[in-house]
């Protein structure tokens, strides 16, 4: 089964980028494809590599990120939900003039179309959020 | 086939487990998940919503049940306990899904 993943939610707000994850990772497992994971809304908060949460505690980024890594995952941020909560990456630094960037690695900023044909070619989607 | 619905709201906090019951169809699954799961326990004025709800299936995430240290013996006769593993079935097991947030 192909599957896409949306997530709306912000990481340490309440449970849906945890839920979004062990579902994303479970159904990995069981060897099903996820053609995408998109970000939207506060969930795009999930991909800011200046985040550091206490040691004792999970991180919700780096969990992510290492999904990403070990099965070739595509993150997809909300550029305009990205924009008006500061995640930026190299493309948008330049167009909007910031001096940083912050986007995790695995991370890309694309726009919603990336949401309707990760919609269009999956067999199922899968919302989290509030 | 029919449609899964993922609930993940408290029925005391908000009605998105009673829409979710009256919008869904015969034959539909409803998965608890996140304080959803406080639907599924018995002996609570959200019992009534679930137990009249005929002709659909109700599901718990039980690592959110037990997170929220709702023993099994607690949860409302008929409802079943899935992991995650059991999710990403019930996903590929129904026709689509629909998220009550």
């Amino acid at each position: 089964m192909k599957l896409a993943v949306q997530v709306n939610e912000g990481p340490y707000q309440h449970q849906a980028t945890d839920s979004a994850y062990h579902f994303t990772k479970a159904a990995l497992e069981k060897g099903h494809e996820v053609f995408r994971v998109f970000f939207y809304h506060d969930g795009v908060l999930n991909g800011t590599r200046l985040t550091t949460p206490p040691q004792d505690d999970r991180n919700i980024v780096n969990r992510w990120v290492e999904l990403a890594e070990k099965y070739d995952l595509d993150l997809v941020l909300c550029v305009a939900a990205a924009q008006r909560r500061g995640l930026v990456d190299d493309g948008e630094a330049e167009r909007n003039g910031k001096d940083a960037t912050n986007i995790a690695p695995k991370f890309r900023i694309s726009g919603l179309g990336q949401l309707i044909e990760a919609a269009i070619q999956s067999d199922r989607l899968v919302v989290f959020g509030d | 086939m029919a449609d899964l619905y993922t609930v993940n709201k408290s029925p005391f906090e908000k009605n998105s487990l009673e829409q979710a019951i009256r919008f869904s169809a015969d034959g539909a699954s409803i998965l608890l998940i996140e304080d959803g799961v406080y639907g599924a326990m018995a002996g609570t004025a959200a019992e009534g919503l679930v137990k009249g709800a005929s002709g659909r299936k109700f599901f718990a995430l039980r690592s959110d049940v037990k997170a929220r240290g709702i023993s099994e013996d607690r949860l409302i006769d008929g409802v079943e306990l899935v992991d995650y593993a059991g999710f990403v079935d019930l996903v590929e097991s129904t026709d689509k899904v629909q998220a009550w947030l």
